[in-house]
C-alpha cells in the first residue's frame, strides 16, 4: 500500500484489513455499522479487526470511512511478492 | 468497482483537515471510484469548487484543480468548459454555497444546459463558519442563528433544478455509498448539466446543536429520514413532513449548451465563405 502513516494489518487466510492509525480520527462510523461486529475499538479508540473470520466482504467500512483509512481486500488479489493487484474488479 | 482510489489522492495532504465522521470525505470516496470505474484520465478532469468545507475536496486531489470565490464554482467551471469542451469539467459545492450565494448561478446553469457535473454536498448547514442555517437546513431544526428553530422552508434542490432545465437529477445520502456512486457515474457520463445532491452530515455544527452528537447518531438519523422516491410518492402530506425522498428524479436528453455553441460558429463560418 501507497499510504504513508502507521498502518496495522489484520488477516486470516482469506482477507485482509489494512487500518490506517496515521489517518483514523476514530469517528466509530465503521465499528458501528459493520453487520458482522468483525471491528472492535482497541484502547485508543481506533478499529480492531478482531473478528476477522466473520467478514463477509461487504465492503460497508471501506466505502463509508470518510478518512480513507481502513482498506478490505481479498488475499486472491494479492500477488505473491506483496504487491496488490489493482486490476480486479468487484 | 476497482477498490484503489489513492492514486487520485495528493497524499502530502492527508491525513485530511476534516472533522471526525465528516460526509466529504464519503462522498469525496464516492466521486473518485466513480471515476475509477469510468476510467478517466486524471489531466482530462477538471474538479471546481467554491468556498466551505465541501470545496476543500479540490484540493485533495489530483486532477485540474480549481478552487474559486464562495458560490461561483459554476460560473468558473462554465469558462473552463466554454474554453475547452473536451474537459470533463466537476464543480463540487456545499448546500450554502450552491443554494445560497451561488443560487442564481445553479438555476441558470441547469437553464443553460451545460455539460457540467455539479455534486451538492448538503450538510443542512454552514458547518465551517459556525453553524448558522442554510437555505437547506430543515424547518425546525436548530441552527447558530437559529437558537428557537428554523422557521424558513429548505429548497428541494432536486425540484429546482429538474425545473430550471438540468438533464440528470438524482438525489443520494451518504448512508448508501454505493447508490451515490451509482448516481454519480451516470451523472459523469451525461451529456449536459447533471445534478446530484449527496445528504450528508455534520457531527460538530448541525449535529451538536441538534442532539446528534455523534457521526453514527448523525447516519442513523440521515437514514431515518431518507426514504426511496417511490416510498415517498405513496405516502399522505402529513407523513412526508421531515422526510427527504432519495432517487433518481430526471435523466432525459436535451441539447448541450457547448455543442448548440459549436453548431452555431460553424453555421456562421459557412454562411460567409458562401458569401
Amino acid at each position: 500500500m501507497s499510504l504513508k502513516g502507521n498502518l496495522k494489518n489484520y488477516e486470516n487466510e482469506k482477507i485482509l484489513i489494512t487500518v490506517n492509525e496515521e489517518w483514523c480520527k476514530t469517528c466509530g462510523i465503521c465499528l458501528h455499522f459493520c453487520p458482522k461486529k468483525v471491528l472492535v475499538a482497541n484502547e485508543k479508540g481506533y478499529p480492531e479487526a478482531k473478528n476477522i473470520a466473520d467478514c463477509i466482504l461487504c465492503m460497508l467500512c471501506e466505502l463509508r470511512c470518510p478518512d480513507f483509512a481502513i482498506k478490505v481486500e481479498k488475499k486472491e488479489s494479492i500477488v505473491s511478492h506483496g504487491q496488490q493487484n489493482r486490476d480486479l474488479e468487484d | 468497482m476497482i477498490k484503489d482510489i489513492t492514486q487520485y489522492f495528493r497524499k502530502e495532504m492527508f491525513p485530511h483537515i476534516w472533522c471526525p465522521g465528516c460526509g466529504n470525505g464519503i462522498v469525496l470516496g464516492a466521486i473518485l471510484r466513480a471515476i475509477h470505474s469510468i476510467g478517466w484520465e486524471k489531466d482530462e478532469i477538471v474538479m471546481v469548487s467554491g468556498i466551505g468545507c465541501s470545496s476543500r475536496i479540490t484540493g485533495y486531489v489530483d486532477f485540474n484543480t480549481m478552487n474559486t470565490t464562495h458560490g461561483r464554482a459554476l460560473p468558473f467551471a462554465t469558462g473552463i468548459k466554454m474554453a475547452n469542451p473536451k474537459l470533463k469539467v466537476i464543480a463540487v459545492m456545499g448546500d450554502g454555497d450552491c443554494a445560497a450565494i451561488g443560487g442564481n448561478h445553479f438555476i441558470h446553469s441547469a437553464r443553460r444546459n451545460i455539460d457540467i457535473t455539479a455534486i451538492i454536498i448538503n450538510n443542512m448547514i454552514y458547518g465551517m463558519t459556525g453553524g448558522q442555517y442554510s437555505p437547506l437546513t430543515p424547518t425546525g431544526k436548530y441552527g447558530s442563528t437559529a437558537p428557537y428553530g428554523n422557521i424558513d422552508q429548505s429548497f428541494d434542490l432536486a425540484a429546482l433544478a429538474a425545473s430550471a432545465g438540468a438533464s440528470y437529477v438524482a438525489r443520494g445520502n451518504i448512508f448508501d455509498v454505493s447508490q451515490i456512486t451509482r448516481f454519480i457515474k451516470k451523472a459523469l457520463l451525461k451529456k449536459g448539466f447533471s445534478v446530484v445532491e449527496v445528504i450528508s452530515d455534520c457531527p460538530i455544527s448541525f449535529g451538536r446543536i441538534n442532539q446528534l452528537r455523534t457521526p453514527v447518531q448523525m447516519l442513523e438519523w440521515i437514514k431515518s429520514i431518507s426514504v426511496s422516491k417511490k416510498v415517498w410518492e405513496k405516502l399522505s402530506k402529513e407523513e412526508q413532513v421531515g422526510k427527504i425522498p432519495t432517487g433518481e428524479f430526471l435523466d432525459i436528453d436535451i441539447p448541450e449548451y457547448t455543442e448548440k455553441y459549436q453548431n452555431i460558429c460553424i453555421n456562421i463560418q459557412q454562411e460567409r465563405r458562401g458569401k
